[in-house]
């Protein structure tokens, strides 16, 4: 997991690289700083030498600048490093979950491919500006505090050797035996967190049925729990400080005793008596700080693992060596095609699918809740895979294509369709970047919306807000099929494309898709049997089979199913 | 002006923080402030001793032959009591400050939640549903980090502050003029590095919302993205978006960064310049200086200096917890919805033709009118619900809502027919009060529904809607959602009523499948036919149905019917659907326009009108 995020450091090797050298100046000058306070007590004003006391008094001015010269620096690039280290991770999600597959798209939810962009690179963030900058210098603190100390009197300096590591275990088993807890609080944390967002979005349904006292007592129970497991954990953590305290008084206590001892034995002097006493001081700080260090790295192991998860992704989808790059027609075979969506031949959602269907055909698709329709044409872009079977598109296996190849001639509209924030125009760009106003204009007559997108006072300009919440639903649908008819494909798909567009629009767009684009061949899922009747086949799928393909006549007079539908509907539709 | 904004400390809001945090524990936080005065004391206390210890203890007996070490034992102990009066007062003082901290935390959140509940569904229209989540999530994160660590630590480092000043003061007047030139310094540093980062903070914030913002937007359309094979341009916009947070990342670290290095190092400066000085008037022998009283004095500059550095390193996260409480203060503040009802809903029986309260389940409900002048009235309750010229608008002065006045009698069908905005969802919702209307008047069973109190009225109203919510648990806590003593029985019977039986027993655990995240391993279908489940085990006498059956298809709503239909048997029910075949059979369908009511009648009389409903079920209309 280190490796790999490692690598994103790329660019910002330097900045990474840099930020410890500094940081490993910045702590000789703190380290030389108390060492000449020292020589300036003891041969300055011990002596009463006012030279040696100015003298030394600049150089040590000198080093406090020359340490803030390096700190400012480190600080700086270590700013740099981080900024760009969670850049370039971001960006490697990001791209990669561009790759995703719809099957890999299905396997993590949105709000978990959301958080990992965003909370978890927070942490993770955090903990790398933590490693380059003060897990490097604490253990350099450490490290040139107990040497200078050892300089000065190695006696003395025993009393370290014996206190730090009996601190570091302290601090190591709080960090430790407190992990788990939080661990565990931040689980119940996230149940709280979903009871709270479950009623935000039910509001509705809480007040209607009058279950807020329900409510609000599930909700007491688990943050109850939280305030019961955080308090486990923060009275292990609250042993912090007072164990440090300790530590200090205990070294102070007995760097005094034994300190003084020295001094009269003109062994010590009084100036390297108080540098004894900054160096524990800068010590046992560098402890405290390697434990925080530690308890940020628990915390952000676990986003980091979330992340790398994200990136060893791989699409379920490839090319093949060698892609075909073009499609020849927008004729389309099903042999024999088998499909599970968790390839478990034992939960097939398809069975045994044999059709063909000629380039420039139009085909209904008619079926149940449930009855694998939009399964069924999702695998002509090759959305997902076929498990078993050959689905041919242009007399060409559709793996065999290059997959961009095959979906810039294969257009799809969405059952869940989706608009994006900005204008009608970007919108509709989406099929082509470069389409001009006249082809959009084109494409929006044919997909009847012309007509209401200019009774908008900004027209093509408008702003559709996110999710496309400013159109209703009728319009969202008309400009989706807009949008896919800019790609100017060989097949196009409409997956219940038109349920919110009322019968006589739905049967304009129809008429236009016959005349102007009659070698495109048309695949219309759809509920209502007014939208596929005049299609030149139609498939009746029930239970992911084809239970009968033929034109609305023949099926009218033999297939159950279809009477079914039909009479449910004109029961309620036509009577004139 | 932004700048400066953020820079400043809220103190009505740190102020009601505070309030809270002491409500309930004066005894535990007034024992934590006298272990943090102790502990500041004893603090302060041994860094002086160490002077004393030099020069009364250990240069007296320089030079001394056969010294006599008992002195120095002594003085030796004597430390070692301060220190462990130390030590211990703060292990007090943090300990007793977890409980304190935990139990407030605990309490804002259970107060929002309750306050949440009471809120009306206004506020949950103009606000979004991320906005009302980070008030429990961030915002409160940022807050326990200043319940429990700012604030404690502020009381011991003002107090270290004054003490340690106080001691500066009495050891040497001149050395401590120098400290304050240098705090001077120190605090213009701080300010100068705060207030930019402080800009940068903000500008990261808008960052991260916009990237937050496009990732979110992008993968939930990931699809569509995958389909138009959008994915390179998809790239690029993030680019930028990335590229521009990153930037701000670093502009406001950078000064953060910077603080400590610099205000420790200036720090130095200080001590560097105080034993010069120091040094020179020791050396000179001017006022009264030893060598003990220098090192002492440099270990209280130390000390004074260490605290100040740490509010300003804390200082960006202070008013950020503050900003977080302000949030969450005004979500506590926010008018709840009123209710001034006073009719309530109860079981009877009837014995000799009157109607008595009791408290058995009965099936039998009757409203309880307590007249103003005294009289007690019992009326049954059936579902006859009226409206006269009734207005209403979201926003006062923008009628949405024109003069509606329409009735249905107890076991009645009546169905809204409308496109999108006509105003249909929006009538049921004033049955039911989730809003209040504007002028006119609705009754239930000849009762003012102002007058009935809201819990009751919803009880007496079932509502299955479009979106449909589920909550986390299993399939048949869901369908006991509203009624939690129903029997197994019960459930599975609702289940069969509403066709839901046989796709849920076709799960791997049945009635026992855990749902999860709004249950979205079912279809959109399969979720609708579980609301309505839910709706009937409750037996309402009145029930709403705002496209109930929308997402399940034709064929297999042709099989629910028969359910929908013996469940809407004596109830009274308001149909909402698009799909008319659905309302076709209603007493009267209600054909809506812009807020008014342009048509009324059956199937039979509208389709001979051949007005707005004639040309909708023709199809020469659009819907939705």
């Amino acid at each position: 997991m280190i490796r790999k995020l490692a690598k994103c450091i790329g660019e910002f090797k330097k900045e990474t690289i840099l930020t410890p050298v500094f940081v490993g100046f910045e702590c000789a000058f703190d380290v030389i700083i108390p060492f000449l306070m020292a020589f300036l007590i003891d041969n300055g004003i011990n002596k009463g030498d006012t030279k040696t006391v100015i003298s030394i008094g600049i150089l040590l001015i000198i080093c406090s600048f020359l340490a803030i010269y390096t700190g400012v620096k480190s600080g700086d690039y270590s700013a740099k490093a981080t900024a760009g280290f969670a850049k370039n991770v971001r960006k490697k999600i990001y791209y990669n979950v561009q790759d995703f597959s719809f099957a890999n798209i299905d396997k993590f939810s949105t709000s978990s491919i959301v958080t990992r962009h965003t909370t978890d690179i927070n942490n993770i963030q955090m903990a790398f500006q933590m490693i380059i900058r003060m897990a490097v210098r604490a253990p350099l603190m450490i490290v040139f505090s107990l040497i200078m100390a050892f300089v000065i009197n190695i006696k003395l300096a025993l009393i370290f050797l014996v206190a730090v590591p009996l601190l570091g275990l302290g601090l190591y088993f709080i960090a430790t035996t407190a992990h788990p807890i939080f661990e565990r609080a931040i689980k119940i944390y996230d149940k709280l967190n979903n009871t709270v967002q479950e009623n935000v979005r039910g509001v509705r349904v809480v007040k209607s049925f009058v279950t807020q006292d329900k409510e609000i007592e599930k909700f007491n129970k688990t943050s109850e729990l939280i305030y019961k497991e955080f308090s486990k954990a923060e009275r292990i953590v609250a042993l912090n400080s007072p164990l440090m305290q300790f530590t200090v008084a205990t070294i102070i206590v007995l760097i005094s005793w034994f300190g003084g001892r020295e001094i009269v034995a003109n062994n010590l002097t009084t100036g390297e008596f108080t540098s004894l006493i900054s160096y524990s001081m800068q010590i046992l700080m560098s402890l405290m700080m390697l434990s925080m260090v530690l308890v940020t790295i628990m915390i952000s192991r676990a986003s980091g693992e979330r992340i790398v998860e994200l990136m060893d992704e791989k699409s379920t989808l490839t090319n093949k060596e060698k892609p075909i790059e073009e499609v020849k027609d927008g004729s389309i075979s099903f042999e024999n095609v088998d499909f599970s969506y968790v390839d478990d031949e034992n939960k097939l959602c398809l069975k045994n699918i044999n059709v063909k269907i000629n380039s420039g055909e139009t085909v209904g698709i008619i079926g149940g809740t449930g009855s694998s329709k939009s399964t069924f044409v999702q695998l002509i872009p090759r959305l997902y895979d076929v498990t078993k079977g050959s689905l041919k598109v242009g007399g060409i296996d559709v793996r065999d294509y290059d997959i961009k190849a095959l979906r810039e001639q294969v257009a799809m509209v969405l059952q869940k369709n989706e608009l994006f924030s900005g204008t009608i125009k970007e919108n509709l760009r989406w099929g082509k970047e470069d389409a001009t106003d006249e082809e959009i204009e084109n494409v929006c007559k044919l997909a009847q919306a012309d007509e209401f997108i200019k009774t908008f006072p900004e027209g093509y300009d408008t702003y559709i807000e996110q999710g496309g919440t400013n159109v209703s639903g009728g319009q969202k649908q008309r400009l989706c099929i807009a949008r896919a008819l800019l790609k100017q494909p060989k097949i196009l798909i409409l997956d219940d494309s038109t349920s919110a567009v009322d019968t006589k629009t739905d049967s304009l767009i129809r008429k236009a898709f016959r005349e102007s684009i009659p070698n495109t061949t048309k695949i219309i899922i759809a509920q209502r049997i007014s939208s596929v009747e005049d299609a030149d086949k139609i498939i009746v799928l029930d239970n992911g089979q084809i239970n009968a393909i033929g034109t609305h006549e023949e099926l009218l007079a033999s297939n159950e199913i279809y009477q079914d539908v039909y009479y449910s509907q004109v029961k309620g539709g036509k009577e004139e | 002006m932004e700048n400066k904004k953020r820079a400043r400390i809220d103190f009505k809001v740190l102020g009601r923080t505070l309030k809270y945090l002491i409500k309930d524990y004066k005894l535990r936080l007034f024992l934590v402030v006298i272990s943090l005065l102790v502990s500041t004391a004893s603090s302060v206390a041994a860094n002086l001793y160490l002077q004393t210890l030099i020069d009364d203890y250990i240069v007296p007996l320089v030079g001394v032959q056969n010294p006599v070490y008992t002195s120095l034992m002594k003085a030796v102990v004597t430390m070692i009591i301060i220190y462990s009066v130390g030590v211990l007062s703060s292990f007090l003082s943090t300990r007793l400050m977890v409980k304190a901290s935990e139990g407030t935390l605990k309490k804002i959140r259970d107060e929002m939640f309750v306050k949440m509940q009471r809120l009306p569904i206004k506020y949950f229209d103009t606000h979004s549903h991320g906005d009302i989540m980070s008030r429990y999530t961030n915002d409160t994160d940022t807050l326990s980090q200043m319940i429990s660590q700012s604030i404690p630590e502020m009381f011991s480092v003002v107090t270290t502050i004054v003490v340690i000043f106080i001691a500066m003061i009495v050891t040497n007047i001149y050395l401590t003029l120098v400290v304050l030139a240098f705090l001077g310094i120190i605090l213009l540093v701080t300010k100068f590095m705060t207030s930019r980062s402080g800009n940068y903070f903000m500008k990261q914030q808008q960052a991260v919302g916009n990237l937050n913002g496009y990732i979110e937007e992008m993968i939930n359309g990931q699809k569509v993205v995958k389909v138009f094979c959008y994915e390179d341009r998809a790239k690029e916009r993030f680019d930028k978006l990335n590229e521009e947070l990153s930037q701000n990342v670093y502009n406001a670290n950078k000064f953060v960064n910077c603080i400590g290095p610099v205000n420790g190092n200036l720090g130095n400066t200080l001590y560097a310049l105080l034993a010069m000085v120091g040094g020179i008037l020791a050396i000179k022998g001017i006022g009264n200086v030893s060598v003990g009283l220098i090192v002492a004095f440099l270990q209280l500059s130390r000390t004074f200096i260490r605290p100040i550095n740490q509010v300003s390193r804390q200082l960006n996260s202070i008013v950020m917890a503050i900003a977080g409480a302000k949030r969450i203060f005004e979500f506590m503040d926010e008018e709840p919805e009123k209710d001034d009802g006073y009719v309530s809903l109860v079981n009877v029986k009837e014995e000799n033709g009157k109607l008595v309260e009791t408290t058995e389940r009965t099936e039998k409900w009757a409203w309880k009118y307590p007249h103003s002048d005294g009289r007690l009235e019992y009326v049954k309750l059936e579902g006859h619900i009226e409206f006269f010229d009734v207005d209403f608008g979201y926003e006062e002065n923008e009628i949405v809502l024109h003069d509606i006045s329409l009735y249905a009698k107890p076991g009645q069908k009546i169905a809204f027919v409308g496109a999108t905005g006509a105003g249909k969802t929006t009538i049921t919702n004033l049955i039911n009060r989730f809003y209040d209307i504007e002028d006119g008047k609705i009754r239930y069973d000849g009762i003012n529904i102002n007058k009935i109190k809201k819990d009751d009225l919803r009880l007496s109203l079932g509502m299955v809607l479009q979106d449909t919510n589920l909550f986390t648990g299993t399939i048949k806590e869901n369908i006991k959602y509203g009624r939690d003593d129903a029997t197994d029985e019960e459930v599975y019977e609702a289940a069969k009523l509403a066709n839901a039986h046989d796709f849920i027993m076709r799960l791997p655990k049945g009635y026992d499948t855990e749902l999860s995240g709004d249950g979205a391993s079912l279809s959109q279908g399969q979720r609708q036919l579980l609301a309505i489940a839910r709706c009937a085990l409750c037996d309402p006498p009145v029930m709403i149905l705002d496209e109930a059956t929308s997402s399940i298809d034709t064929r297999t709503e042709k099989i629910v019917q028969d359910g929908m239909d013996k469940l809407m048997e004596g109830r009274t029910v308001f149909v909402i659907a698009h799909r008319l075949s659905t309302v076709r059979n209603s007493k009267a369908i209600i054909v809506l326009d812009h807020g008014r009511i342009i048509e009324r009648g059956n199937h039979e009389d509208l389709i001979a009108q051949k007005g707005q409903y004639y040309k909708l079920y023709t199809g020469a209309f659009e819907l939705e």
